[in-house]
């Protein structure tokens, strides 16, 4: 029986998924990392990305534009301002997405909002 | 002394407004259960990242070169008050709570001799702390558009305080809201949130933080401002309605008591007039 990790990814409007997982893909800034049961407890910045939560009955995508994780032995939370499922993802709303950073990039570039929109397009860029 | 159809205009009047206090009373209720709900759903996320942050505050000590949301801007003679209320009236003393305790640390502060700036969220409070401290406002915030509290209204409202912040308009931010105690009790309260005063439970376990502190630091204060501006917004809603629902309880309720007494003076003249009217015929009668 392998042990499972209690995952929850809340944005500041609600709780959108709160589960027992095996195995938890997690965009962090620095590179991607899969969190387990038993991981060392980390707090890590997120890069815009697809989280992939695998649980018994299968596995599930959340795209984030952002926000941070913390992983305990116990568990991974990720704390998201925009969180969205992978079936609502729409090539429109990613449109959308990528052209309001953009816009926020060319009023006020800096290395941060250039990083956020290149980021944002290459993880939509699997969106059809 | 009324006359009868004064008596029953009145009675009329009162039975719409009562009618009126009670329609209000159940829109309340209901918006009471959506603001509760969103209140609810909220607090995971202005909780687990509050604890995060006390944990990242703590374990950076008190680094004096640390980002300057943390640690402040090194004085504390300009102070900015921001003050949450609703768009709407008729909902007992929710507004003018949260004015009175923005008006008393006013006060306090301007004695001192701090400079005072105000920032306004939400038209009633401005027109309450307008009087008095009408020349310190800096800003105006309008929720009319707002049907609900949502997350980028807060991410605009922080970011414009951070831009003044940045600007150093100010050294310390405190926002005034009305905590959700339950339906009957609301307590206007006071939080400071710039520069940032964390209350977690110390962290036991000591976290790998991915990339440095200071850089997770540097982006997740501004984050921390527009989550505690949120979780305000929300404890707001939900504060307001239930304000509202037992304003309008009571205001039903008298308006109650005020037909039935209405009603025995009514009934009262009715009965004085038809005596009267009596006392008339007999005498008539028996004069002839």
């Amino acid at each position: 029986m392998v042990k499972m990790l209690q995952f929850d990814l809340v944005s500041p409007e609600k709780s959108l998924v709160s589960t027992q997982a095996n195995e938890v893909n997690i965009p962090g800034s620095e590179g991607d990392f899969t969190a387990m049961s038993e991981h060392a407890p980390l707090i890590t910045t997120l890069k815009p990305g697809f989280i992939t939560i695998v649980t018994d009955e299968g596995s599930e995508q959340y795209f984030v534009t952002g926000g941070f994780a913390e992983v305990s032995a116990e568990g991974a939370s990720i704390l998201a301002e925009h969180a969205f499922s992978k079936e609502d993802m729409t090539r429109s709303l990613a449109d959308e997405l990528i052209s309001e950073a953009n816009e926020r990039r060319d009023q006020n570039a800096t290395d941060s909002s250039t990083k956020y929109s290149s980021d944002l397009e290459t993880a939509l860029s699997i969106i059809s | 002394m009324p006359s009868l159809k004064d008596l029953k205009n009145r009675i009329e009047s009162v039975k719409s407004t009562r009618k009126i206090t009670k329609a209000m009373q159940m829109v309340a209720a209901a918006k009471l259960r959506r603001a509760q709900e969103a209140a609810e759903a909220g607090r995971p996320y202005s909780e687990r990242f509050e604890s995060v942050m006390a944990g990242l505050a703590a374990s950076m000590g008190s680094n004096a070169d640390g980002p300057k949301l943390l640690v402040g801007s090194g004085s504390t003679n300009c102070h900015l008050l921001i003050v949450m209320t609703s768009e709407r009236g008729l909902c007992g003393g929710f507004n003018s709570n949260i004015a009175k305790l923005a008006k008393i640390r006013a006060g306090e502060l301007v004695s001192e001799g701090n400079t005072v700036k105000i920032l306004t969220v939400g038209k009633k409070g401005r027109d309450s702390l307008n009087r008095e401290f009408g020349k310190y406002f800096v800003g105006h915030v309008d929720l009319t558009s707002m049907k609900k509290a949502n997350y980028a209204e807060a991410e605009k409202i922080a970011a414009d305080v951070i831009n003044r912040f940045d600007a150093s308009e100010f050294d310390v931010a405190t926002i005034y809201y009305s905590e959700f105690v339950n339906v009957i009790s609301q307590t206007p309260t006071a939080k400071q949130i710039i520069p940032a005063n964390f209350v977690g439970s110390s962290e036991e376990t000591v976290y790998d933080y991915e990339p440095s502190e200071e850089e997770i630091l540097k982006e997740l204060l501004p984050r921390a401002v527009a989550s505690q501006i949120f979780a305000a917004l929300l404890e707001n809603g939900a504060s307001e309605q239930g304000a509202r629902m037992s304003a309008m309880d009571n205001a039903t309720r008298n308006a109650g008591d005020m037909i039935d007494k209405l009603i025995i003076k009514y009934n009262r003249s009715r009965q004085a007039v038809i005596t009267n009217e009596l006392i008339e015929i007999i005498s008539g009668a028996e004069a002839l």
